[in-house]
């Protein structure tokens, strides 16, 4: 009897899959050629890349990078290229680029800025990453006052003085809580810094530079310019409007009536209006609330104005990240038997600013791109240089290179920063 | 057997405002009000002496007085012998303008991007994210600056249109002049008898809104569906060019024409408005369309399952289901991006555009150093326009929120 099997016993080769099934071609079937409107889009859409980028890209690289002034570059396109070429002057940006970074701080001194500006991811690190040694918190506690010193230069003295208010505060806080209770050793802790500052600060400062000089060249706040300005206003509006944020979001959040009112028609005043009349009052009006004859400079008016504005802003994203806290933290700490500032302090306010770090960050990047505003009332940030740079001989008609510059600086920083708020977005994400 | 003794009525002592909780919120609260008070007091107490000092007093009068210049982009009748009040006014509905104009195209590109960006065509979703990032995160100021820059650099002269062999042409059947002092559109001409037309066009558009009522009605009763849309398109358009044919076309168009150095007649867009216009849109429409991405895709996927499930169609599920849901998520945001353009439109005065702070904030100020009143009267502005909108965004809210049980 012969061995008759049905069944297959060897497999069969296996084969390719069809070639409108694999790799490229199922790709684009399946993603720009799926039906016929779709196949159009695409079309159009791959002629429009195409006919910008054959503008641009001939542009962006016949272009010449060491000339002096307009027409020498264009000549210099010219001889290279042919006759009718057209290309980009990028020599305008390396002509200039060391006053778009910094404006007109002393070339001599540009190391301070870029300490400082190294010195602040140093800064940063701990409250971003949570791997670091938490001592670090320190630094990042001291570095306004090492920026601010090296930035301006003077006397060491000076930020040392406003760091002794805060400890002195810190002090006072300690010992009149101790006598009598919280609510006093509050006011204590805000009066005795002012009145240390106002009264005491200068002379202390003055007499212990005298006796010990520690400064380093100081520079005028006209000299500040490019990027470095707006980096400056910036950094030191957010960071300056985060303690200020935290007290509007809270006072908001408050059972407390007037505190609450105080604090709603302040936040809602400042987001009613443009930054550009905030900056007006910088400009024009500031001086005017001051006592007679106090006449401080008008970057440091508009660094005011910037920190007020993005105070308000931080008030309402860190009311957002207290009120996304569950209801139950809130139970818990006061099941704890903690008070309103210990349940604050150890249980809420960490919690609510880790989750609004990533809108931190958006509104940071708002502020930043809000510097540029400052070009506006006359200060030279790199929109203010480049109307400067235009206006000049060499340079009068050049536009695109130092605009797009700009434009791609600005582009570099947020975009970067916000793809690091949606990463730690993803990564703060506890649900599912 | 115990009893309840009554506390202590001890009498009122003056740390009881301190230690009793019951006091001490007041205690607080006044202590807040007593440094604010204090606080302000002193602010304004140096303002007025400051302003004492220099001889100006916080006075309005001047809005009264002869503003001495002239605002080219106006909407009503303005020259420079009018008072600083009217050029406040004029820049106000300048501001108002823009801010309508800028919203109106802000959402159309946005909801078009922000859909598309979801496309499942790659390279369309691609190119429509590059957009939404490029705009976000460059400063809205450089973006009004550089079409400003493209306006004026770019294109060509009026005198670039002139004689045989002209370098520029004009565009859409001759009608449109794009030039570098603004473009140049036809403008309305309204004839005798043109009345009739525009009621009857008002007319239609009532129509429409009855129309679609009734029909609504009908199709709760009857379970009937019209073909509404193709109707309402009728009515839109039919009666009113039938009005026009027989009035005898009352409304013509009056085309620019090249005379002298410039382009007459027709209706002149200065390009600082165009520039403006065209720039604030741009860069708002990417923030748009990143809210219409979220709201789209926060309705979740069960929902468009079970209207499938109920038989609807593609079309329907995205109309009656999809939209209405997503709609609450995508206003209050959008609504919140208009104010932002609103505020952000007072960068007009980086192009010269007279708005209320190019007018007001700017000029009048420089001329009159009333600085104080000025900015007071500017914020008042922006404040009311902001809470107008704020107010509007709440009832919003109030009539779409979700009714849980």
């Amino acid at each position: 009897m012969t061995d008759v099997s049905y069944v297959r016993t060897e497999m069969l080769e296996e084969k390719a899959p069809p070639v409108s099934q694999a790799g490229i071609i199922k790709w684009l079937r399946d993603n720009m050629f799926s039906n016929i409107p779709n196949s159009i889009l695409s079309i159009v859409a791959l002629w429009a890349i195409y006919y910008v980028l054959s503008d641009v890209l001939p542009w962006a690289f016949q272009s010449s990078w060491n000339a002096n002034s307009l027409n020498e570059c264009r000549s210099a396109i010219a001889a290279v290229y042919g006759e009718g070429a057209s290309g980009a002057c990028w020599s305008v940006i390396h002509d200039r680029f060391l006053q778009l970074i910094f404006g007109f701080y002393p070339s001599e001194l540009y190391w301070r800025p870029v300490v400082a500006f190294l010195l602040m991811f140093v800064a940063i690190a701990p409250v971003l990453f949570d791997g670091l040694p938490k001592k670090m918190l320190r630094f990042t506690m001291i570095y306004p006052f090492l920026a601010f010193w090296l930035l301006w230069g003077g006397s060491l003295w000076f930020p040392l003085m406003i760091i002794a208010g805060f400890a002195l505060g810190y002090l006072a806080f300690g010992v009149v809580s101790k006598m009598t209770s919280s609510l006093v050793g509050m006011i204590a802790a805000v009066l005795v810094p002012i009145l240390w500052w106002l009264f005491l600060s200068g002379d202390v400062a003055t007499m212990l530079q005298s006796i010990i000089p520690l400064s380093i060249e100081s520079v005028a706040s006209d000299k500040f310019g490019g990027f470095m300005l707006s980096i400056t206003i910036g950094v030191i509006g957010i960071s300056l409007s985060l303690p200020i944020g935290i007290v509007l979001a809270l006072g908001r959040q408050s059972d407390l009536m007037i505190v609450k009112v105080i604090c709603v028609g302040f936040i809602e005043f400042i987001r009613g209006v443009p930054l550009i009349t905030l900056l007006f009052v910088a400009s024009t009006l500031l001086n005017y609330f001051m006592p007679p004859g106090t006449n401080f400079d008008l970057i440091l008016r508009v660094i005011i104005m910037v920190t007020l504005f993005a105070s308000a802003y931080m008030a309402e994203v860190i009311r957002g990240g207290l009120a996304a806290l569950p209801k139950g933290q809130y139970e818990g700490a006061d099941s704890l038997g903690l008070d309103f500032w210990q349940s604050t302090r150890l249980v809420i306010m960490p919690q609510a600013l880790k989750i609004s770090i990533p809108n931190i960050v958006s509104s940071f990047i708002g502020l930043f791109k809000d510097t540029t505003l400052v070009s506006i009332i006359g200060l030279l940030d790199p929109i203010g240089l480049s109307t400067n740079i235009r206006a000049n001989m060499e340079w009068n008609g050049v536009i695109w290179e130092l605009y797009g510059f700009i434009a791609l600086v600005f582009w570099l920083f947020c975009f970067s920063m916000s793809r690091y708020s949606m990463y730690l977005e993803r990564k703060l994400q506890t649900g599912h | 057997m115990s009893t309840i003794t009554d506390p202590v009525q001890g009498g009122f002592r003056i740390s009881m405002l301190l230690y009793d909780t019951r006091y001490r919120s007041m205690t607080i609260q006044v202590i807040a009000l007593i440094g604010f008070l204090m606080a302000i007091g002193w602010l304004f107490g140096n303002a007025a002496q400051n302003l004492a000092a220099l001889g100006k007093p916080l006075n309005f009068s001047f809005l009264g007085d002869t503003a001495g210049y002239d605002i080219n982009q106006r909407l009503i009748e303005y020259n420079s012998q009018m008072s600083h009040g009217r050029a406040a006014v004029v820049g106000l509905l300048n501001t108002l303008l823009v801010a309508v104009l800028g919203c109106i195209t802000a959402t159309v590109i946005g909801v078009l991007i922000g859909i598309m960006r979801l496309s499942k065509n790659w390279i369309i979703s691609k190119i429509m994210t590059v957009y939404i990032e490029t705009f976000r995160n460059v400063p809205v100021l450089l973006w009004i600056i550089m079409t400003m820059a493209i306006f004026i650099e770019v294109f060509p002269k009026p005198s670039d249109f002139r004689g045989a062999d002209a370098v520029a042409s004009m565009k859409l059947f001759e009608s449109v002049a794009v030039t570098n002092r603004g473009i140049f559109i036809p403008s309305p001409v309204f004839g005798s008898g043109s009345m009739a037309v525009i009621a009857v066009f008002i007319l239609s558009i009532v129509g429409i809104f009855v129309f679609g009522r009734w029909a609504h009605k009908r199709q709760d009763e009857t379970g009937q569906i019209l073909p509404t849309f193709w109707i309402k398109l009728g009515i839109f358009f039919v009666p009113s060019i039938i009005a026009f044919y027989l009035m005898g076309q009352p409304i013509s168009l009056e085309y620019p024409e090249l005379k002298g150095f410039n382009f007459k007649g027709g209706f002149h867009m200065r390009n600082s408005l165009i520039a403006l216009w065209f720039a604030l849109s741009l860069y708002t429409a990417a923030f748009i369309a990143e809210t219409v991405r979220s709201g789209i895709q926060a309705v979740s996927k069960g929902q468009t399952e079970a209207a499938a499930a109920l038989g609807l169609r593609p079309g329907r599920i995205t109309s009656l289901v999809v939209l209405p849901q997503a709609l609450r998520v995508i206003i209050p945001p959008m609504i919140s991006q208009y104010m932002n353009l609103t505020k952000n439109s007072s960068l007009a005065i980086a192009v010269g555009y007279m708005d209320i702070t190019g007018t007001l904030g700017g000029v009048t100020l420089n001329q009159t150093g009333r600085e104080m009143e000025s900015l007071m009267i500017l914020m008042a502005i922006y404040l009311t326009i902001s809470l107008t909108i704020s107010t509007v965004m709440n009832v919003y809210n109030e009539r779409v929120k979700l009714r849980e049980r």
